[in-house]
């Protein structure tokens, strides 16, 4: 009898500091905080990054002609693969399709997977991933330490072909890839069965168009029309005049798409790769 | 009769905590209470976008450096304001986030705010780091560029947020401050 109470009496306790745990850690906030706080876990991360040394390039559209610097830093070698965006969103389910926060990525998110941890039916594991969003992308590369791309870093390794680091005076260059932009359904190819460039970088353009990190940043029409032209290059056809290089359609085609995405907005053939500075800041 | 009271009253508490999980909401997938990065107001108070929850919401982007869209932004900001019925006041807060978290600090928006006469409650202002500032611009479909030290380009948006921080209009450009007062009272009215 006595022997009861007291189990009781511990039950109860329990029960309140239960209550009193609930009351601290709301459910929904604790899920949400494991999205971008670096509690993010990934197990893979040995995708071999390509030190890119940086440099002065001029980009490829906007009517001033002064260089932006390029600082050095390490890009993944290819794009991220199912494999591996399927590992990770096994130990992050907050990134599963059924889980997503829309505000994180529209309806199409992963639309093909035949379920929250398979990939879609005969996708190949090595294929680079496509249907995320930015912020995915970007969650992604937070869980193992990385980040995505400047617009400026890609770019500027984009200026490489095979043999020289700035290829864009070749006409060559831009052909090439056209030809390869034309090529339909492209992404389902696995990451480097193509040869690497300069840099030892690889699928730059052959399989997928990729997420940079400040995609937003390139202000065309309707922004020109509220009253800021900074970038009216591209705005009316003025990028066909003001691009530095009108023979590299090519890189016009990656500019038209970037000001076209929103952050949240998931394509078939729109995937990413990670970087990361070559000097680590401990007090970030 | 001793065991039963203990048993009664453990029920009693394992209900009452089944009730409190239930609440409160969760809220909706859309919300940008969603959102976990962490924001200073301008007395200097951290809080995350979800201390915000509760009242309509009217978000623009600016920075307090800017010479010639801002202070466009900013006025029909406070037009906005005075033109919010009485009734609807304490409902709304008008909130404007820094684009330039390395100038606008705390006290630099505190200034600002005494300068443009906006230190009543409904005013607030952040103020975070790069990244989260990002991340907020493409929660808002919202274009920018440093393109100097002291100058960034800048879409002009100004949108609309219920009280659990679903988007519910967005003006671009010519912003039309007559339609922003009518979707705030809709909004405010709809989550009575």
């Amino acid at each position: 009898m006595k022997h009861f109470g007291f189990i009781a009496a511990v039950w109860m306790s329990i029960g309140l500091m239960s209550c009193s745990n609930q009351e601290n850690n709301p459910v929904e906030e604790k899920s949400f905080a494991d999205h971008f706080s670096g509690t993010v876990q990934n197990t893979r991360v040995n995708t071999a990054m390509a030190y890119i040394p940086g440099g002065e390039y001029k980009p490829f559209y906007g009517s001033d002609t002064s260089l932006v610097k390029v600082e050095p830093f390490l890009l993944d070698e290819r794009p991220v693969t199912n494999g591996e965006y399927l590992d990770f969103v096994k130990s992050n389910p907050a990134w599963q399709k059924s889980n997503v926060k829309r505000i994180f990525a529209d309806t199409a998110y992963l639309h093909n997977w035949s379920s929250d941890t398979t990939l879609p039916e005969g996708a190949n594991a090595d294929a680079p991933i496509c249907n995320i969003s930015w912020f995915a992308a970007k969650a992604y590369a937070e869980s193992i330490g990385k980040r995505l791309p400047t617009l400026d870093e890609w770019e500027f390794v984009a200026m490489a072909d095979a043999t020289s680091p700035n290829a864009r005076s070749k006409s060559e260059y831009s052909d090439r890839i056209i030809d390869l932009y034309l090529q339909k359904n492209r992404q389902f190819n696995p990451v480097k069965h193509s040869p690497p460039n300069y840099w030892g970088v690889y699928n730059m353009f052959d399989l997928i168009w990729e997420w940079t990190d400040d995609f937003n940043s390139i202000l065309t029409t309707g922004d020109s029309r509220s009253g800021q032209y900074e970038d009216k290059s591209l705005f009316c056809a003025g990028g066909a005049t003001s691009a530095t290089d009108i023979l590299n359609y090519a890189a016009f085609m990656r500019f038209a798409l970037r000001t076209s995405l929103k952050a949240d907005f998931t394509v078939a053939n729109l995937g990413f790769r990670c970087a990361r500075d070559t000097v680590v800041h401990l007090n970030k | 009769m001793n065991r039963f009271y203990f048993f009664l009253a453990a029920m009693f508490l394992l209900t009452s905590c089944e009730d409190k999980q239930k609440h409160p909401e969760p809220l909706p997938s859309d919300s940008i209470f969603n959102l976990s990065s962490q924001w200073k107001n301008q007395y200097g108070d951290s809080l995350y976008l979800k201390d915000l929850q509760g009242k309509t919401l009217v978000v623009v982007m600016i920075y307090t450096s800017c010479k010639t869209a801002c202070p466009i932004l900013v006025s029909k900001m406070k037009s906005i304001e005075s033109k919010i019925a009485k009734k609807d006041k304490r409902d709304v807060s008008l909130v404007l986030v820094s684009i330039d978290p390395e100038t606008d600090t705390p006290a630099r928006l505190h200034e600002f705010a005494k300068t443009n006469q906006m230190s009543d409650p409904q005013w607030v202002f952040l103020t975070s780091n790069e990244s989260s500032t990002q991340e907020f611009a493409n929660v808002l479909s919202m274009k920018y560029k440093k393109i100097s030290p002291i100058d960034f380009s800048h879409s002009n948006i100004i949108s609309v947020f219920s009280p659990d921080g679903q988007l519910v209009s967005q003006e671009e450009g010519a912003i039309d401050v007559d339609k922003v007062v009518l979707t705030l009272h809709e909004t405010v009215q709809k989550s009575k």
